[in-house]
């Protein structure tokens, strides 16, 4: 087998792997914690009834084997049961979010990866001069900035200082794409900043990698202009890492999201998570904290793959 | 050697945080749950950084909540560090099953985000301090395991350990005395990046409520409280926002000042 | 006679270093150096590292690495200056007029892009011919270089072939556009050196066919004297001596140059047999989850007193049996008999008086010597890990030793960092001797320092074996270090011992066809020595 494909095989069953090791903590992990989770629902204050019937409804009188599998089976089948505090069909209600999620994540992404590794390139050309120090040192900032900071201050700037826009992002059923836009603009916002600086801190250091390498000096000697030299030589270069880049940073946007939703009150898949384990609702967390870490997992799977496919030793080996 | 400006700020800064939250008691003008002007007063020479949504002063709430900040920040990046440095200098000097265990583990919490694992966990747990340290420290340890782990691995492999291991010396003598001095300087830098994470997370985690809890108030906590007023055009929110900002920037610049310091004693000649 | 090609005037280059976390230095690399190369002429550039020879077969292109600034003097190619001519004459220049070969042909290569892509990639940018044209000609220069399939050769990626081809490949693409004056930098100094002499005779022929001049950039004042026509002496950034290569090598003006030129020539006698301290007999060794032997059922024998040579190239597994015979990488077979006792295969099993007794030196002083530790810290820990020596006795102990390397007083509470590089390996030689040992393995201990210096630590090891009849397994591959040192020899290829015996024996025809091919590899200071060789080999192959 051409060692390509051998390798991406490879990398996709061990992240496939991952991914039942990962449900597992999820499932297994919650209830092998000290304490009872149904007392944990109920609080201190329950009567033993209570606490049998949560127990009986939550199936904890079934093996944790039985239990785990019953899970997995309806993870895989759509079917993620009933949250415990409304009753709701939990893959119906992640069905009616998911959509807002993405919209959100996919603004961010189609807005910050162009900039980032824009500005990338531009701190890579000018390493160490002005324009470097200046995107360097605000970056700098940006990362120091949880997201929901990062967004109460994007909110005051943009709602009351210039006063531009709502400062609750809210999508409905039927409204146009333009409108859509413009709801999610804030958290668009807050969103690429945080992602932005990691992405362009990145991006440079990847490119700043590739232009030390003796074969850019090699081209420099040749007389090549030093567009040439980086069209032609460095770019076929710092392509893989670069996208493998975007990408680890892509999955840092699923924890973003999370917070940038409650921050917005936008009625997305992150809230849900985050009301529902204020409410102590593990069916809900459980099925949303898995979605999410499979689109973690299932980015780094990608990172890893690009990087391999791109890798001139591994394409044409000896 | 000279300190350059920004590590010089990002010192001074720092230590007035933590002057600020060790003598908490004796520099709040205010105490901590006192309604004592009324709701959402702007700055004024009475409350240096105006009153919050039932009328606290900001100033006060700040100096406290940071000491709770602060002092979570601390023992968790120390448990994490700790566990962490201790577990991954271990995997690099056995190797073996211990390594491959360790590594495999921490391969595994590292596939989920921390905070949703956070968040899967704070389910079921009860949302104390202790809790929270310790879930945030066992997060983290993974990332200064990687660290150190490489960082080890780099050094054992040096000329200077083998001839120690063909002397007879002991492990201990090893790890301490070889290894750790040359491991020290990119490890303490470590140490602040991660007190960086352990501040914004624990602020995150109680901005969503599910952190720090009354009556104890804390940076994030206090900006969920003042969001509100925000639409008003009230700035009590920003006051501990900026905050975190100005802690984790400033804490950020001496670990960028130090790890620039420890390229420079790895190679070239001195003197 | 002609105008010269190129001609440098007076030059003068400086360069800012940023050594991170202190202030910038102004540093003067280069100073008042004249020199000329006529068309078609060869002139060799000479010294030591830092002697400034690379920063000015750059300059010849008018480029300067880093922060490196061409500040003064003249640079007069074909009779017009180009040291601050603008970016576009530069451009031009470049690639076209003056090429370069660098010193590691592995990285100097773009590793995404196929060879003949790179190789004609100038030609086809300066408009020197068309594609096909420029393409026949790749092809005919890779032939003349004695590459493997020349017609397919460069449909290749860099990673596809072996370190001398590239190295040949990389002369090929200086040769493509029809330059007139072509930069080696140590062009050979990476390689092998059965594969140097391959790659030497290539480009000195590849020089000579198409009659381009060259500035030949190394070292090694024998490499140089095959090629050179001229040889430019540097040491520090400064002239030491400029002469064509006849008066150079054989009548050398300046003490520098004739210490450079009567280097590794010590006069060594070898000892008389005698009965082994250490005997390694049949070992054989593998690394862990690896499926071949790296060592061979090896035996040979060492005598208190003597130097055992173990010389061999890259691979030959000689620096293994110095891990084996440690019990670093312990044994699968064989047994390692060492001052009358037999040594556990592995490190964990030996008493504290085996280890005591089989000291280690390594080739790269840096990294054998912990960087926070002190000169006294690192010579002592052996005197009190053995001999329990505390305080005042170990510190004058280690006084001692540190007068035995020759380095006196005022060293002691240094660190690494603030020593020369001949003086970092002397430490480790003292933390060697600190321990008292019978017998201590040398691992090429001298090949990563400049000749002269590595002369100076020949000589120390030959004094202290006379003062302290210590035992030397001495790992090289530089053959004369081994006719300087050894007492006997062993010669490996491939993991196995492939000729053995006292030095005299193994260095005295009839040789096997493995010694015969890497003895009459090593340049030799003499004008003419390659094509000797060539002729003969080429006798021989005729012969057979």
């Amino acid at each position: 087998m051409h060692p390509v494909i051998k390798l991406v095989t490879q990398r996709i069953a061990l992240g496939l792997l991952l991914l039942l090791a990962v449900s597992v903590v999820i499932f297994v992990g919650t209830e092998a914690l000290p304490g009872d989770v149904a007392s944990a629902i109920l609080g201190q204050s329950a009567t033993p009834e209570a606490l049998a019937n949560l127990r009986d409804s939550l199936g904890l009188n079934e093996p944790p084997l039985t239990r785990y599998l019953a899970w997995m089976g309806g993870l895989l089948t759509g079917d993620l049961g009933t949250a415990l505090t409304n009753g709701q069909d939990i893959g119906q209600a992640i069905a009616q979010r998911m959509g807002n999620t993405l919209f959100l994540a996919v603004c961010a992404a189609a807005i910050s990866v162009p900039l980032a590794i824009l500005l990338g390139l531009v701190a890579a050309r000018y390493a160490g001069r002005w324009p470097d120090k200046v995107i360097s040192g605000i970056t700098l900032s940006t990362i120091s900035l949880p997201e929901f900071v990062a967004g109460y201050f994007v909110i005051y700037l943009l709602t009351q200082v210039f006063p531009v826009f709502q400062p609750v992002a809210m999508i409905f059923p039927g409204m146009t794409f333009w409108a859509k836009l413009h709801a999610v603009a804030l958290p668009v916002i807050v969103l690429v900043l945080v992602v932005l600086a990691h992405m362009m801190r990145m991006t440079r250091a990847a490119i700043l990698n590739v232009m030390q390498s003796a074969y850019i000096e090699t081209a420099e000697l040749k007389g090549l202009s030093p567009m040439a030299v980086i069209w032609r030589h460095a770019l076929p270069n710092a392509v893989a890492p670069i996208i493998s880049v975007v990408v680890i940073n892509l999955a840092y946007l699923v924890v973003g999201v999370v917070v940038v939703e409650v921050v917005f009150s936008y009625n997305a898949l992150g809230k849900y998570l985050v009301d529902h384990v204020a409410k102590r609702d593990l069916p809900v967390v459980q099925a949303v904290g898995m979605i999410f870490a499979a689109i973690y997992i299932g980015l780094n799977i990608v990172a890893d793959v690009v990087s391999i496919v791109a890798n001139p030793r591994l394409r044409h080996p000896k | 050697m000279k300190m350059p400006l920004s590590a010089l700020l990002g010192l001074t800064f720092t230590a007035l945080f933590f002057l600020a939250a060790i003598f908490a008691d004796v520099i709040a003008p205010y105490p901590l749950d006192l309604a004592v002007g009324k709701v959402w007063e702007p700055p004024s020479a009475t409350y240096w950084l105006g009153t919050d949504t039932i009328g606290r002063d900001i100033l006060s709430r700040l100096i406290y909540g940071g000491q709770v900040t602060i002092f979570v920040a601390t023992a968790s990046s120390l448990l994490a560090f700790s566990l962490g440095a201790i577990l991954g200098f271990t995997a690099a000097t056995q190797g073996g099953l211990v390594d491959q265990l360790l590594s495999r583990l921490v391969d595994l919490m590292m596939a989920i985000p921390s905070l949703i694992i956070a968040l899967v966990v704070l389910v079921v747990l009860p949302r104390s301090l202790i809790t929270l340290i310790l879930l945030m420290g066992l997060l983290d340890a993974t990332r200064v395991f990687r660290l150190a782990r490489a960082v080890a691995m780099d050094i054992a492999v040096m000329d200077y350990v083998e001839a120690a291991r063909l002397r007879g010396e002991r492990q201990s003598w090893i790890i301490f005395r070889e290894i750790l001095p040359n491991a020290l300087s990119p490890l303490v830098a470590e140490l602040g990046l991660r007190f960086i994470f352990a501040v914004l997370f624990i602020s995150t985690l109680s901005f969503l409520g599910l952190g720090i809890q009354p009556p104890l108030a804390d940076w994030g906590g206090m900006v969920q409280e003042n969001k509100d007023g925000l639409i008003y055009g009230k700035a009590a929110a920003l006051m501990p926002a900026l905050a975190i900002a100005v802690l984790a920037i400033s804490v950020n610049l001496v670990a960028d000042w130090v790890l620039s310091r420890t390229t420079s004693l790895k190679g070239g000649r001195g003197g | 006679m002609d105008k010269p090609l190129l001609e440098i005037r007076n030059l003068k280059i400086e360069a800012t270093a940023y050594p991170p976390g202190e202030p910038p230095r102004h540093v003067v690399l280069v100073e008042d150096v004249s020199v000329s190369v006529q068309k078609g002429r060869v002139l060799g550039l000479i010294g030591e590292s830092g002697a400034g020879k690379s920063t000015i077969g750059l300059a010849a292109m008018a480029f300067g690495r880093g922060g490196v600034r061409l500040t003064g003097g003249q640079i007069l190619l074909n009779g017009r200056d180009i040291r601050g001519a603008d970016v576009g004459t530069l451009r031009a220049l470049r690639g076209r007029e003056v090429t370069y070969v660098a010193q590691s042909a592995a990285a100097a290569f773009n590793p995404a892009k196929r060879l003949m892509e790179q190789v004609i990639e100038t030609t086809l940018l300066h408009k020197v011919m068309g594609r096909t044209e420029a393409e026949a000609r790749a092809v005919q220069l890779f032939h003349k270089l004695g590459l493997p399939n020349p017609e397919t050769f460069g449909q290749r990626f860099p990673h596809q072939v072996s370190g001398g081809q590239l190295q040949r490949a990389m002369t090929a693409m200086a040769l493509c556009p029809k330059p007139e004056l072509v930069v080696f930098d140590e062009p050979t100094t990476a390689l092998d050196v059965t594969t140097q002499i391959e790659v030497l005779a290539a480009i000195k022929e590849a020089i000579h066919d198409t009659g381009v001049a060259a500035l030949y950039i190394t070292h090694d004042l024998a490499v140089v004297a095959q090629v050179a026509d001229d040889i430019l002496v540097l040491r520090g950034g400064r002239k030491i001596e400029y002469g064509t290569t006849d008066q150079i090598i054989n009548a050398p003006q300046e003490a520098y140059t004739r210490a450079l030129v009567s280097v590794r020539s010590i006069d060594h006698v070898e000892k008389p047999e005698a009965p082994p301290i250490l005997s390694v007999a049949g070992v054989t060794a593998r690394y862990r989850g690896t499926s071949f032997d790296v060592l061979k059922n090896v035996t040979v024998d060492l005598a208190p007193g003597q130097t055992l040579a173990v010389v061999g190239e890259s691979g030959s597994g000689k620096s293994t049996l110095a891990r084996v015979i440690t019990g670093l990488l312990p044994a699968t077979q064989g047994r390692i008999s060492f001052a009358g006792r037999v040594l556990p295969p592995d490190l964990a099993s030996r008493t504290r008086d085996d280890l005591r007794e089989l000291q280690m030196i390594y080739q790269m002083a840096d990294t054998a010597m912990n960087p926070r530790q002190t000169v006294g810290t690192i010579i002592g820990r052996p005197l009190e890990f053995y001999f329990g020596l505390k305080g005042e006795a170990r510190r004058d102990r280690v006084q001692d030793l540190l007068d035995q390397i020759e380095m006196g007083k005022g060293y002691i509470d240094r660190y690494p960092a603030e020593l020369s590089g001949g003086q970092k390996q002397r430490v480790c030689i003292a933390r060697a001797l600190a321990a008292k040992p019978k017998l201590i393995i040398c691992d090429e201990v001298t090949s990563a320092l400049d000749p002269l210096v590595a002369d100076g630590i020949l000589k120390l090891l030959l004094n202290l074996q006379a003062q302290e009849g210590v035992a030397y397994l001495f790992i090289t591959h530089d053959l004369a270090t081994v006719r300087a040192i050894a007492d006997r020899i062993a010669v490996m290829y491939r993991g196995s011992v492939v000729r053995y015996g006292s030095k005299t024996d193994v260095l005295t025809p009839p040789f096997d066809d493995y010694t015969d091919l890497l003895l009459s590899s090593v340049p030799e200071m003499k004008l003419g020595w390659l094509e000797g060789v060539l002729a003969s080999r080429r006798m021989e192959s005729a012969g057979n």
